[in-house]
């Protein structure tokens, strides 16, 4: 292979693709073919490097230089300044937002200087799509030591000693998960690798398959050796293009080095994987759910027992972990469970990959060790709120979550305490949320998400969360009554304790967890008739406060029913008869002189 | 769920049986089937879901439930340019409903519909995953980022001229 001097690694991922950055990756090539520098500077595409608030990214090593929002014509400065010249470009580098600082490299960042990358450990550092690369950072090693090195027990052992639980959501330790389906007997079992990802605002697994495939793969195999199971089953969904392109070229390396297919480095162990793939159904990440799907079935949940385990797919035992999951694996082979079990806190070991969203300044995807502390989160890492806004709360878990406050700040996360405070790990989305949001639209949004959603097997999730939608809804109209809130937290109660599966069991708890912490939002809209964070349409009105107005019309003329009217230099008048409330007014309005009441 | 009545030529009839044929016609390869169909048809009306149920040996009904179980099938033609709007959370906090509503104005089609001329179709997904760039639309493939309500007349000049 021939010796670079420089790499510039672009990133590939979906968020930076939908930026151009497969055409910056183009020029970059083309400038550096173009100046003969191709024997000295190599251009790749690589994974998410999960700053995507500031997207497309450009790295360049051996400096480490990070440059952000790159777009397409920076290609040839970049290459004649950085390549030739040996300078950094500084227009392209990150700034500070509060010291206002250029910061030159990615180690000095806020956004990285917490971050612990394991199961991300390559995304953002390789070429997904050459197999040579992942090869070149370790790769197959672990799966070597273990085919060639280790008995099943011995590796089910260090699985379990390293203290991995599920990073699905559930947090089931994982090697005890392994032993539980390697102790069941049958000619044919599987290992299937869940990547339906269905948790909006959530999007690890899929950079890590975007970023990082071969770890996947890894992991599967070792698996499947660990329960005899020879065939592996990716079920990914078919809104991740991107994904399944580069798992395909993935697997079809992976079967012409030897990796996967018959007698794997000579061990006489035949492991092969195969793509299935979601058609777009939220509780298909319930593991019952999931298999049923990959018969070909309406992807509903069955009762457990039988667990998965013992009857899986095509009723033989089979094991389900999750992307981010399986991409752990090799690192706690190769570098051993003591080690991973180093990091984290005394029930939750290892990191745990978030992806920031919503209201934060550094939107993007971070891994960090279990047991850092929200406030650090969302304040260190994500650079606080925008716009210099209040937080207000952060939304863990997604739909099966709940809605965390300032005084949660200081609570250090992991599994049990994010359920002791009434919310929960999910799969790592993380939406924060100001004071603009109102909480009880929010829990009301998360409802219309689960009735869209239940697959409609069991009553409890399918006619409950279909009432606690529609009391929410009268909530947010101000009709409804105290009363209606007990009525509400009781039916919550019995939907979680009543359901068949996950989905149903944990619908209620965005309800909950809103009431438990905003109670006096749900008092104002109750009792008031008033929606404090003005987002309740029927409880707000705008209105022209007289003495702001200049009467420059650009509310006017962007009022999209024209529903205010007045003489240029005049106060302007709202018709609230006909106001359809979309606050485009609000928006246009340089003199503050509209208001929500 | 209402769907097209349409009749299906020889030769759509023949590519289902290659597709069906492709997947060993094995009744547990459905959903496989049918992601073939769609791509191929655009949507799965009636008519292609009895050809499949027939290929595959299993009741219509069947293949029925799974076609409206899942929200990636449709049984309603899409516009020649569909429009999906993003509502999962990130998107939704970032003001993707007021995105939606400028486009079921302007349009005047509600989610799930297409524009009388066949051009625009209106639908709404959960989480591309491309957060950092909240609210997101997407037009086919093409990904529009940042999406204001000013935006949408800007994104639908772009298809003015096209056919």
């Amino acid at each position: 292979m021939a010796k670079y001097k420089m790499h510039m690694l672009v990133c590939g991922g979906t968020g930076c693709h939908a930026s151009d950055s497969d055409m910056l990756f183009e020029n970059l090539k083309k400038e550096v073919q173009d100046n003969n520098l191709e024997n000295d500077v190599q251009v790749i595409a690589t994974g998410c490097f999960g700053f995507c608030e500031k997207g497309p990214i450009v790295k360049v090593i051996p400096d480490n230089t990070f440059y952000v929002q790159v777009t397409p014509n920076d290609a040839k400065e970049i290459v004649a300044e950085h390549a030739i010249k040996g300078r950094a470009v500084k227009r392209l580098l990150y700034t500070d937002p509060v010291k206002k600082e250029q910061i030159p490299d990615s180690k000095h960042m806020g956004f990285y200087k917490k971050q612990l990358r394991i199961a991300l450990r390559n995304c953002g550092m390789i070429d997904p799509e050459n197999i040579n690369e992942y090869l070149a950072a370790d790769g197959y090693e672990a799966m070597g030591k273990v085919l060639l090195e280790m008995t099943p027990e011995e590796t089910i052992k260090e699985v379990m000693d390293s203290g991995l639980r599920g990073r699905g959501g559930g947090g089931f330790p994982t090697g005890l998960k392994w032993q539980i389906a390697s102790k069941n007997h049958a000619d044919q079992k599987y290992v299937v690798c869940n990547a339906d990802e269905g948790d909006p605002g959530a999007f690890m697994d899929r950079s890590i398959l975007e970023g990082d495939p071969h770890s996947v793969l890894e992991a599967m195999v070792i698996n499947g050796y660990c329960i005899a199971a020879t065939k592996g089953l990716i079920y990914i969904r078919a809104e991740y293009p991107l994904a399944i392109h580069r798992l395909k070229i993935a697997i079809d390396q992976a079967r012409e080095y030897g990796l996967l297919g018959k007698d794997i480095l000579g061990s006489g162990f035949d492991f092969d994987v195969e793509i299935r793939y979601g058609a777009g159904a939220f509780v298909c990440g319930e593991e019952t759910a999931l298999i049923h799907s990959m018969e070909g079935e309406r992807g509903e949940p069955t009762f457990k027992p039988p667990f998965p385990a013992q009857s899986g797919y095509q009723g033989k035992p089979t094991n389900v972990n999750n992307v981010e999951t399986y991409a752990n694996i090799p690192v706690i082979i190769t570098k051993g469970a003591k080690w991973f079990a180093s990091i984290g806190t005394e029930k939750s070991k290892g990191t745990k990959v978030f992806a920031l969203a919503g209201k934060i300044n550094n939107v993007g995807l971070i891994e960090v060790p279990m047991g850092i502390t929200l406030r650090e989160v969302i304040f260190e890492i994500g650079g606080g709120i925008q716009g210099g806004k209040k937080f207000k709360a952060v939304q863990t878990g997604g739909p099966s979550g709940g809605c965390l406050t300032e005084k949660h700040l200081d609570t250090p996360i992991d599994f049990d305490n994010l359920l002791a405070v009434g919310s929960m790990m999910g799969s790592g989305g993380m939406i924060v949320m100001d004071e603009d949001d109102c909480m009880v639209a929010v829990a009301k949004f998360y409802l219309e998400f689960t009735v869209e959603e239940s697959c409609g097997k069991c009553s409890p999730c399918r006619i409950g969360n279909k009432r606690l939608h529609e009391q929410l809804d009268i909530i947010s109209k101000g009709n409804a009554t105290e009363k209606d809130l007990d009525n509400l937290k009781n039916l919550s109660n019995v939907i979680k304790d009543t359901s068949l599966c996950g989905l149903g069991q944990t619908s209620p708890n965005p309800v909950l967890s809103t009431m438990e912490n905003f109670w006096d939002e749900y008092l104002a809209h109750v009792n008031e008739k008033r929606c404090p964070s003005g987002v309740c349409k029927d409880l707000i009105r705008y209105e022209v406060i007289a003495e702001n107005c200049v009467g420059c019309t650009a509310c006017a003329r962007n009022c999209p029913v024209n529903c205010i009217a007045g003489e240029r230099k005049q106060v302007h008048i709202i018709d609230q008869s006909l106001c359809i409330k979309c606050g485009a007014c609000l928006e246009k309005c340089k003199f503050n002189a509209i208001a929500v009441i | 769920m209402t769907s097209v009545k349409l009749k299906l030529k020889d030769s759509d009839v023949q590519k289902l049986k290659e597709i069906a044929h492709s997947f060993n016609n094995e009744a547990g390869e459905l959903i496989n089937v049918l992601h073939k169909s769609q791509e191929h048809f655009g949507y799965l009306p009636a008519e292609v879901q009895e050809v499949v149920a027939e290929e595959l040996n299993i009741p219509v009904a069947k293949v029925y439930g799974v076609v409206t179980f899942y929200s990636f099938f449709t049984m309603l033609p899409r516009g020649r340019y569909p429009i999906s709007i993003c509502t999962g959370t990130a998107c939704y906090v970032r003001g993707a409903e007021k995105v939606l509503d400028e486009f079921k104005r302007i349009l005047k089609v509600p989610v799930g519909e297409t524009t009388a001329d066949g051009k625009f179709s209106i639908t709404c997904l959960r989480c591309v995953g491309a957060c950092g760039l909240a609210p997101v639309v997407m037009v086919g493939d093409k990904t529009y980022g940042r999406v204001t309500t000013d935006g949408v007349k800007d994104i639908l000049k772009e298809y003015e001229n096209e056919e």
